[in-house]
């Protein structure tokens, strides 16, 4: 079974990779493999084409978004290291980590994954959901199956009951609020990323 | 003052319960009532020789009502005793009602035998078709689904595996107690210990149900307790026939338990398949109750019963069946049933269960005085001892290796209050109640100690549990309300994990589930659901139910103090202006434009909300005298014209007086679509309205929004403040234009709406409402 360290030399920087992620390195491995699966063109990164490719999302409702969510702003393509840092925000919360006041919060905390959901819902990057915003996320959710006005009575009345500095738009403080009854570490975490 | 009348009356009811069943009982009575009675040729012919009697202007003929008098004296006896229990505040706090209950009946056990009645005792037949399902069924009707699938594995992991351990460690070691010095006389071969074993080893649901209920603890423990009290029924289903089977015989060989083994699948799967047909039938047979409401409830009774009784035949497990049902049933049924059948159901559920849980509890107590026991120290104590023992290792064990699987881990805590919270109760008397004597020469024993180790874990787990919860701090219920924040984050984070799942190329559990809604939404509920509400997404309807909560406690709370401004329900009128809002949002004073606004959402939302509760009345016993009649058409434009004045004379002030109802004449000018006229003038409204087209074949209830805004998209509705409750309705692809038939929805005198309204329905448990069926 050489093939597993000769696969983690190919990763650049895979040692920083593992400690900054928190993944095993049968973890690395596993979404290296599955990296080189989308990339069909054997590039080393991938666009937002390959993604597209995968059946599965393109009829997620939402799918645009978290294929967005992969490329930062400006860039065209993501290479195997940021792609594993985005899937990170995914991996189950460790309990019994040492809580070390000087280490950045890893990326799996809870605080992490509501942040990364945040960003979907924000779409243009300004720190809060504008109604425009929560409107688009739910015409997306619900597509052809209700009318204009109802989707506009429902943002109203979420944006009412979650929005408390009366800005008419949700921070992400208010949405971590509307939240908290939600056991996000179990929601947002996939289980195989342990 | 109230305590001790209820005290006379329970008194006399018992006293008569014990008279009644010694003057039935007793032959000589007997006899002579019934010749009286029934023999007229007798006492005819026997006049011939005898004096003639006059004729008896009273009688007493107490064997033909002997039965259901009986029964029904029974039954409320319990219901009194569960009523008297609340009425002394202070014990029901510390004592667990099934404890009361038991005490109730040891006391009326006790009662008949000094009288020298034979109390009656728990048969099991009963037990199992009578008192049982109603139980079974509305746990499983009120199944909340998402933790259930989410926990699934762990759940299964506890009922099978679990319960297996307890049965062999149980019956293995206790045959070994028995093989020592000094009990040997006892006779208990290894196959009667290990059927005892595996009935006592059962976490029965009602006394689960019964107990977890009043100690109001977090979701994931309840569902973890209960869903396993229901789901090892069919592991003791198994183990109890395979064991009763063989323990004649003597011995049991490895093709036994491999034969086993396939029971054990063809029971659980059999049951559970049988459930989901049954639940089918019955959501299919909903679509097409739109012209026949009373009866709706009934279709779902019946075809659960019949799914239990079904499964009951061929032995497989009939409370999974029930469970399949009742979970299969739900959503479609909700969709398609009005609402006040949705009421009536809950709350037969909840009634007949309630008082099955009572009179098993009673007869509990009453069948430990009737039923013949044999004590033996040793062969109990061992028991009590040996089934706490196993349990603790059970969970214990069983949570070390499922942890390694689930995200969010047992804790010791968890662990703990599951080990505890695993009571026994009446499944497990029944099924010892149900061994043959001759076949099973210890049955007695079993019996008593079966019946200790019940009142071991009522009495003794069941009191200390709530004071432990409190002590270790566990986490209770959280009992607020899902906000619809919640729901439509919720749904969002589904798809966003669905998605990553997708990119990982890992078919998880969002995966499947995903799949799953697919399918449902593309051909499951075209067929079950009716007409319009098939296409209705999970938010939608969600949101309309909270909506009409809403709007029902607003109307119920009077609406005559100044609501709050912040209220969530208003906001949703807010569709022209939305950047207005902050800056207006304390208004001083009622503009022109905003009392129009404020009277035309009355108007709406009244109106909406008496036309989903009124379509339903067309069907009821009640002859409604303000069906028909034109002449209320014009009081009630009379009224709505004094209503308008007074609003125009109030301030900050929002009321809902005898409410505007709409003349005929305005609705049609409304139907004729004018979305722009939104003068003072009742006449000329373009208000949105519901339109209930009775005639058609689609369900009454799936209200139709005139869309008259067009599809331009206008914002006409503008509005402001409180009681802006915009109930809108699913269709979008249709415009409904026909406004022929709808005369009838417009005399709708407001009496029916404040009476419609009195019902708490709805609002009363919240629980289970907001449940979405895989959402």
């Amino acid at each position: 079974m050489g093939s597993t360290s000769s696969t983690l030399l190919k990763i650049p920087n895979v040692e920083e990779l593992m400690q900054e992620t928190g993944f095993s390195s049968a973890h690395i491995i596993r979404l290296y493999d599955r990296f080189k699966a989308l990339d069909k063109e054997g590039r080393g990164h991938l666009c937002p084409h390959d993604f597209g490719a995968i059946k599965e999302l393109a009829m997620n409702p939402i799918g645009d978004r978290i294929i967005g969510a992969f490329f930062s702003p400006g860039q065209e393509t993501v290479d195997f290291n940021n792609f594993v840092k985005i899937l990170a925000h995914f991996r189950p919360v460790d309990k019994d980590r040492p809580r070390d006041p000087n280490s950045p919060e890893p990326i799996n905390s809870r605080s992490n994954k509501l942040k990364f959901a945040f960003q979907l819902y924000d779409q243009d990057k300004d720190g809060k959901i504008s109604r425009d915003e929560l409107l688009k996320v739910l015409r997306d959710m619900l597509g052809m199956q209700v009318t204009e006005e109802q989707l506009e009575s429902i943002a109203d009345r979420t944006i009412q009951e979650a929005d408390l500095d009366r800005d008419d738009a949700i921070s992400f403080e208010e949405f971590r609020k509307s939240l908290e009854k939600v056991n996000i570490d179990h929601k947002m975490s996939i289980r195989f990323l342990r | 003052m109230e305590l001790k009348m209820f005290i006379i009356v329970l008194g006399l009811l018992v006293g008569s319960l014990m008279l009644l069943e010694g003057a039935a009982s007793s032959p000589d009575m007997g006899t002579g009532i019934s010749q009286n009675n029934h023999d007229h040729k007798d006492v005819g012919h026997n006049n011939t020789h005898s004096k003639k009697k006059p004729f008896p202007v009273l009688s007493l003929d107490y064997d033909t009502v002997r039965l259901p008098f009986e029964i029904s004296l029974w039954v409320l006896l319990a219901s009194l005793m569960k009523l008297g229990f609340h009425l002394i505040p202070r014990v029901s706090s510390i004592v667990p009602e099934s404890c009361l209950l038991i005490v109730v009946g040891l006391l009326v056990g006790g009662l008949m035998k000094l009288v020298g009645e034979s109390p009656p005792a728990l048969e099991s037949k009963i037990f199992f078709l009578y008192l049982l399902p109603p139980i079974i069924l509305d746990a499983g009707y009120f199944l909340p689904i998402r933790p259930f699938t989410e926990n699934l594995g762990t759940i299964l992991m506890f009922a099978v595996v679990g319960t297996l351990w307890n049965a062999f460690f149980v019956g293995g070691l206790l045959y070994g107690v028995c093989q020592l010095e000094g009990l040997q006389h006892l006779h208990v071969d290894l196959l009667s210990c290990l059927l005892f074993g595996s009935i006592i080893s059962a976490v029965d649901p009602v006394a689960v149900l019964a107990v977890f209920e009043e100690i109001h603890i977090n979701e994931l423990l309840h569902i973890l307790v209960f869903g396993e009290s229901l789901l090892n029924d069919a592991v003791t289903v198994v183990l109890y026939h395979l064991f009763e089977e063989y323990s004649s015989v003597g011995t049991i060989t490895v093709t036994d338990v491999f034969l086993g083994i396939v029971c054990f699948l063809v029971v659980s799967l059999g049951g559970i398949v049988v459930g989901a047909i049954y639940g089918i039938l019955a959501a299919f047979t909903s679509r097409f109750t739109s012209h026949t409401r009373v009866i709706e409830p009934l279709f779902v009774f019946l075809y659960s019963y019949m799914a239990y009784l079904s499964a009951e035949v061929f032995h497989l497990s009939g409370i999974m069946a029930l469970i399949a049902c009742g979970a299969v049933t739900r959503p479609y049924v909700e969709a398609n049933i009005s609402h006040k059948s949705h009421t009536t159901i809950k709350y037969f559920l909840k009634m007949w269960s309630s008082v099955s849980d009572t009179l098993i509890f009673i007869f509990l107590g009453v069948s430990t005085v009737a039923g013949p026991h044999r004590w033996n120290w040793t062969f109990v104590i061992m028991t009590v001892i040996l089934s706490l023992v196993a349990r603790v290792l059970g969970v214990v064990g069983l949570t070390f290796i499922i942890n390694k699987f689930r995200i969010v881990k047992l804790t010791t805590k968890d662990q703990f209050i599951i080990a505890y919270g695993g009571l026994r109760g009446a499944i497990a008397f029944s099924l010892v109640y149900l061994l043959n004597p001759h076949h099973f020469p210890m049955r007695n024993m079993f019996l008593t100690a079966i019946i200790t180790v019940i009142f071991f874990t009522v009495f003794v787990q069941g009191m200390t549990i709530r004071p432990l919860v409190d002590l270790l701090a566990v986490k209770k219920k959280q009992e607020t309300k899902r906000s619809i924040n919640e729901e439509i984050h919720t749904q969002f984070l589904d798809h966003l994990l669905t998605g990553i799942e997708d990119i990982c190329g890992h078919y998880g559990h969002h995966h499947w589930k995903d799949k799953l809604n697919r399918f449902n939404k593309k051909y499951v509920k075209k067929c079950l659901i009716a007409g319009e509400r098939s296409r209705e997404p999970q938010l939608i309807a969600f949101y309309h139910k909270m909506e009409m909560k809403q709007a029902i406690e607003l109307v119920e709370s009077g609406g005559g103090s100044k609501l709050p401004s912040a209220m969530p329900s208003t906001v949703s009128m807010q569709n022209i202006h939305p950047k207005k809002t902050p800056h207006e949002r304390a208004l001083p004073q009622l503009s022109k434009a905003r009392e129009e606004e404020i009277r035309k959402i009355l108007r709406t939302n009244l109106q909406k909300t008496r036309q989903r509760l009124r379509s339903y009345n067309r069907h009821t016993l009640v002859v409604d005298p303000y069906e028909d009649g034109w002449n209320d058409i014009l009081i009630k434009r009379k009224k709505m014209i004094e209503l308008e004045k007074k609003i125009s004379q109030m301030n900050n002030y929002l009321t809902v007086p005898a409410p505007p109802p709409d003349s005929p004449t305005i609705a049609r000018a409304r139907l004729s679509s004018d979305p722009q006229a939104w003068g003072i003038k009742a006449s000329t409204e373009s208000v949105p309205t519901i339109k209930v087209d009775l005639a058609s074949p689609q369900s009454p209830e799936s209200v139709n929004m005139v869309d008259e805004f067009g599809k331009k998209g206008s914002q006409a509705k503008e509005s402001k403040e409180e009681g802006g409750l915009m109930m809108k309705a699913p269709s979008a692809a249709k415009e409904r234009k026909d406004k022929t038939a709808d005369e009838d929805d417009d005399r709708e005198p407001q009496q029916r709406l404040m009476r419609c309204l009195s019902d708490p329905g709805p609002t009363a448990d919240e629980e289970d409402e907001d449940e979405p069926f895989l959402p």
